[in-house]
């Protein structure tokens, strides 16, 4: 029991100790195009560590694409990204890999092996620090791995369903063992793509509340995007909202104006 | 727009009106069929004279009966080694058939080129008849079962990794992303979230593979490459009918336990 609270600890610590408050991601310029559609035109953003940002705005405002240009998923047209000390735009290989490893993304779909037992599917998790076959199958991993990936599944309620299959499990239940997988990354930073979509309306606040509150009490940074407007001015310290590509709205969460954000939650006609 | 009356008929034609291409690809395929049938079909009177022949008082389904037992150690010996055959060809081609399959699978190999090269192998593999290998390996190996083992085996690298490469081009492309964004290796992914999404599909073709081994290894042993193949060849060349019967009655309670298990197995397993 020790040993896993031990584990859980270290999976609550960041793997690196970012000063407060200095910016962990500066955005300058950003572009990107696909065809000839501008999805991106000129992001300036700063985000300081330890905060909680919300980023909103209409559909296909290009908000998903910002984050998969932040891990460079989406390989952007202009401008440079500085996440976590590094200049994204110019890693390559191995390098881009290392980075990544810093980098937690909890997607709006689980992205979970379904086939798999949600511990080893938290198992995976560890990827982003170690390679080989002891990090495949929970059945080959190590005992710190296995103690810390059961430890990340209590932390999100879930140590009773370690052993059920992930393709057995509830959605909401399914985020939460995506959320478990992000923490036995031990990242710096969190980034968050709807994690409260396709999920009931308590269900996705559950797990918005379960996201934030992890993220606050281990001091790591949030890039959160939702299209509920409850959870954005709930689960957040700063709004951010994105418009034809630029962004267009930068407010504390406290001061947010409903009436204002509501504007960013419509569908875009183009 | 005018509203139909109740009880008119529908105004919705029966069959689509086909265009000049498709009346000439019909009638093409019509012609390719009664060409085909007129250069290569037996004719009538040729069968029913045929079989008068098998069943006649001389004839070889009467000759075959009863069956011969005074060797039956022997035949039961010779179908273990044909089972033996079978199974080790199989295993063998299997388990080289991954890492081929992974070479070419699209996504999954390292480089176009090797994806290539890696399909033109598994071609090469699976268009080749067996018994062509089996010609081919006893010139290699000698006469016996170790030809025949390597035979099944090329034939099983072709089959098994073309499915095995289709099975892990088609699952979900999501847990990879969720693994690649995280800093996972290429190995990682695969054996992390492509292959356990595959096992299915693996499995079933893994066990068609064995009933295909199975009934291939018989007709090995025409050409020499061990098994009970020989003994029946053997047999109907020195009209030992009744002995041959014994062969093939064998034979066929083998076919029907291998099918009859593989069909439990992926029940239970899939």
């Amino acid at each position: 029991m020790l040993q896993i609270e031990q584990s859980a600890a270290r999976s609550l610590q960041p793997r690196t100790g970012a000063a407060k408050a200095a910016p962990v991601l500066v955005v300058s310029g950003l572009a990107m195009s696909f065809g000839n559609a501008r999805v991106l035109d000129g992001i300036d953003l700063t985000v300081d560590a330890g905060s909680a940002v919300a980023l909103i705005g209409a559909n296909g405002a290009g908000k998903s694409t910002l984050l998969k240009c932040l891990v460079r998923l989406v390989e952007p047209c202009a401008g440079q990204i500085v996440l976590l000390g590094e200049t994204v735009t110019g890693l390559r290989g191995p390098a881009l890999r290392r980075f990544r490893s810093r980098v937690g993304v909890v997607w709006q779909k689980h992205n979970l092996v379904p086939r798999m037992s949600a511990h080893s599917n938290v198992i995976h998790g560890v990827q982003a620090r170690e390679s080989g076959p002891r990090t495949w199958l929970q059945c080959l991993a190590r005992e710190e791995v296995r103690d810390e990936a059961y430890a990340c599944l209590e932390a999100v309620g879930l140590g009773p369903q370690a052993r059920q299959r992930a393709d057995s499990l509830s959605g909401g239940q399914s985020q939460r063992v995506a959320i478990a997988r992000m923490l036995m990354q031990r990242p710096e930073l969190v980034l968050a793509d709807e994690p409260d979509a396709s999920l009931d309306p308590q269900v996705g606040e559950e797990v918005m509340e379960l996201l934030y509150g992890l993220t606050k009490k281990k001091g790591l940074t949030l890039l959160v995007i939702s299209h509920r407007l409850e959870h954005t001015v709930r689960f957040s310290d700063r709004i951010v909202g994105l418009g034809d590509g630029r962004i267009t709205l930068d407010r504390s969460s406290r001061t947010a104006d409903p009436d204002e954000l509501r504007n960013f939650f419509s569908v875009r006609r183009s | 727009m005018t509203a139909r009356v109740a009880g008119a008929p529908v105004q919705v034609p029966r069959f689509e009106r086909l265009s000049a291409i498709e009346y000439i690809a019909w009638l093409l395929a019509l012609a390719l069929v009664v060409w085909s049938f007129g250069a290569a079909a037996p004719p009538l009177d040729g069968v029913m004279k045929g079989l008068q022949r098998l069943f006649a008082p001389s004839g070889l389904i009467m000759q075959m009966f009863p069956p011969d037992l005074t060797r039956l150690d022997r035949v039961l010996w010779k179908l273990m080694e044909t089972l033996q055959m079978a199974v080790a060809g199989c295993a063998l081609g299997l388990v080289l058939a991954l890492p081929l399959a992974i070479l070419a699978s699209d996504g999954l190999s390292p480089h176009p080129v090797v994806r290539i090269l890696s399909r033109g192998l598994i071609a090469i593999f699976r268009t080749v008849p067996d018994l062509v290998w089996a010609i081919v390996f006893i010139i290699v190996v000698g006469l016996g079962p170790a030809a025949g083992v390597l035979a099944i085996m090329v034939d099983k690298i072709g089959f098994a990794g073309r499915f095995f490469a289709e099975a892990m081009e088609e699952t979900d492309k999501g847990p990879r992303e969720a693994l690649a964004a995280i800093g996972a290796t290429r190995l990682g992914i695969i054996f992390s979230a492509v292959i356990p999404a595959a096992m299915p599909s693996f499995m079933a073709t893994s066990l068609f593979s064995l009933e295909k081994a199975v009934r291939g290894s018989i007709a090995l042993g025409l050409v020499g490459a061990g098994g009970i193949g020989v003994d029946l060849k053997v047999a109907f060349d020195l009209f030992d009918y009744d002995q041959a019967a014994t062969i093939i009655i064998l034979i066929l309670l083998l076919v029907l336990a291998v099918e009859q298990a593989s069909g439990w197995v992926r029940r239970k397993l899939i």
